[in-house]
């Protein structure tokens, strides 16, 4: 750049340096305390003990098991897998849907005229909500760990898991559809006369449904990757076998499952896709 | 369509999940029935009346404190390092190191993300031992690849005029970069690190079930020694950091949105 500009020109200068060093300077303060609190040290990294255990372990991911018993086993996990997140979905939908009209204040009855118990409805939406709220607050893993205390090892833990945490999640959402659509055909069946159940069923579920079953397909895609998780903390599926693979460092039994549960995801994947297309 | 004729796919729909549904109760065996049952019911509310009261001693709060602000440490470290880690990937997976590296760079960045965090972070405590550490590397690398590929995107959506300027105008490849694609696509990187940041405030929460440091293992370990009410105090932290951040996001949305327009 100097050689072409010539002396003519003032010593090249740049503009942005001083905003660009205040930035880096105020992040580097702001993250001191937390390398500090995080134990932050690169070296654990090379301790030879460390390298040595994640050597063999890697060395032994190749070739991937493939014994006909253990492609079996997995193949069986995998399926749990599937049930499970379809079971759990299921549970999920049908918690959800309640919970979700209840919240819905465009189905309140007394928002349209006077109405007898005018004064329950807030008083039973607001605890529903907090129910919503903490039914998906409490992250599935966590879920799973304390179901897996109280009903024992296994998919059951995970269904419930599922049930709950997504039964939060879809119950808010479901509830956003039904107050995002237009809430008139809804406010017509209640000013004539109709009472909630007529509401929901004619003046918003038509609208609705769509965007419900399209959202309702995408959740169980996320709960197929989720129960693949869950599965570490003892609740089924591929999860749990590939934690005890880990656990006993057999990289082959590793590689294989990791391998069918990219199987599994792409699968889930492209039912989500095949089936929004064709409903919605 | 004609009005009236018979449209078949919802029904084949409901059908299909139905069956479904049967199958997977049916695969999982039959327990649930006993699951729902008056028995199985009331020992689970047993289960949770354990949780009461949660444990709010000075002690341990000071505890459950020190424990979520490793989990906050151990998200906003391993984001930034993902974030560093992502640009670095981001540029050959954006053909910007030439042809040949395009496809590697995508591959990798695929591999990275496919693997969810909580094995990432059974892999990295055993290489680098139990603690938050490992929690961090789990999360930079997954993250990384998350943000590479949403980097390499922004990179490739970049306007190539200001680069190419500077380029006519005798800048090097680097310059051209700093000063005339990186300040384009500087706030677009910033907003998808801060938006992975917030999902990895909760994920940093349970990664400590293998052993990755902060609130997760805290809970897990009091969960497995049966102190329930130590565990009830954990989780009300967990929910209260989920709750603060949602309202933090929505709130910094809604402010961003209205100094932008």
């Amino acid at each position: 750049m100097s050689a072409a500009g010539g002396a003519a020109l003032p010593a090249p200068r740049d503009p942005a340096l001083g905003a660009r060093l205040a930035l880096f300077a105020a992040v580097l303060v702001l993250l001191w305390p937390a390398i500090e609190i995080a134990e932050f040290n690169p070296a654990k990294l090379a301790d030879p003990r460390n390298l040595d255990i994640v050597g063999r372990f890697l060395g032994t991911f190749f070739p991937m098991a493939l014994g006909a018993d253990f492609l079996g086993l997995v193949a069986r996990s995998a399926l749990e897998t599937l049930a499970l997140a379809t079971a759990g979905i299921a549970l999920a939908v049908l918690l959800a849907v309640p919970l979700a009209i209840t919240v819905s204040e465009s189905l309140s009855v007394s928002r349209v005229g006077p109405a007898r118990r005018a004064w329950l409805g807030p008083l039973v939406r607001a605890p529903v909500r907090g129910l919503l709220i903490f039914m998906r607050s409490i992250p599935e893993i966590v879920w799973a760990l304390l179901f897996v205390r109280a009903v024992g090892l296994g998919p059951a833990a995970g269904v419930l898991a599922i049930a709950i945490n997504y039964a939060g999640m879809l119950g808010k959402v479901y509830f956003e559809i039904f107050e995002a659509g237009d809430t008139r055909p809804a406010r017509a069946v209640l000013e004539s006369g109709g009472g909630r159940a007529n509401a929901f069923l004619y003046g918003v579920l038509p609208m609705a449904l769509p965007e419900l079953v399209s959202y309702s397909v995408y959740r169980w895609e996320c709960a197929i990757r989720a129960s693949v998780v869950m599965g570490f903390v003892g609740a089924g599926g591929l999860g749990q076998q590939m934690e005890l693979s880990m656990r006993m460092l057999e990289g082959g039994e590793v590689s294989t499952m990791l391998a069918a549960f990219l199987l599994l995801v792409l699968l889930a994947d492209a039912v989500s896709a095949l089936l929004r297309k064709i409903l919605v | 369509m004609k009005a009236g004729a018979f449209v078949w796919q919802p029904w084949a729909a409901l059908g299909g999940f139905a069956l479904a549904v049967t199958a997977s109760f049916a695969y999982l065996g039959a327990d649930f029935g006993a699951l729902f049952g008056a028995e199985s019911v009331r020992q689970m509310l047993q289960f949770g009346g354990g949780f009461f009261p949660p444990d709010m001693t000075p002690e341990f709060l000071r505890r459950t404190a020190s424990g979520a602000a490793e989990t906050l440490a151990i998200s906003a470290l391993g984001t930034l390092l993902a974030a560093l880690v992502g640009v670095l990937l981001a540029l050959p997976a954006a053909g910007r190191w030439g042809r040949w590296l395009r496809l590697p760079a995508r591959l990798l960045l695929n591999v990275l993300r496919s693997i969810p965090e909580l094995v990432w972070a059974t892999f990295m405590v055993l290489a680098a031992g139990l603690g938050p550490f490992a929690g961090c590397l789990a999360l930079a690398v997954h993250t990384a690849g998350v943000l590479g590929r949403l980097f390499a995107e922004t990179l490739e959506n970049a306007p190539p005029e200001p680069a190419r300027a500077l380029r006519e105008a005798g800048g090097g490849a680097t310059l051209a970069f700093l000063y005339g694609t990186l300040p384009v696509v500087l706030p677009q990187f910033t907003s998808y690190a801060l938006y992975r940041w917030e999902y990895n405030i909760r994920m940093a929460a349970v990664l400590g079930f293998v052993g990755a440091g902060g609130l997760g293992q805290m809970l897990y370990v009091a969960l497995s020694v049966f102190k329930t009410h130590e565990a009830a105090t954990l989780l009300l932290a967990m929910i209260a950091i989920v709750v603060v951040v949602d309202a933090l996001s929505a709130w910094m949305r809604r402010f961003l949105g209205r100094s932008d327009s």
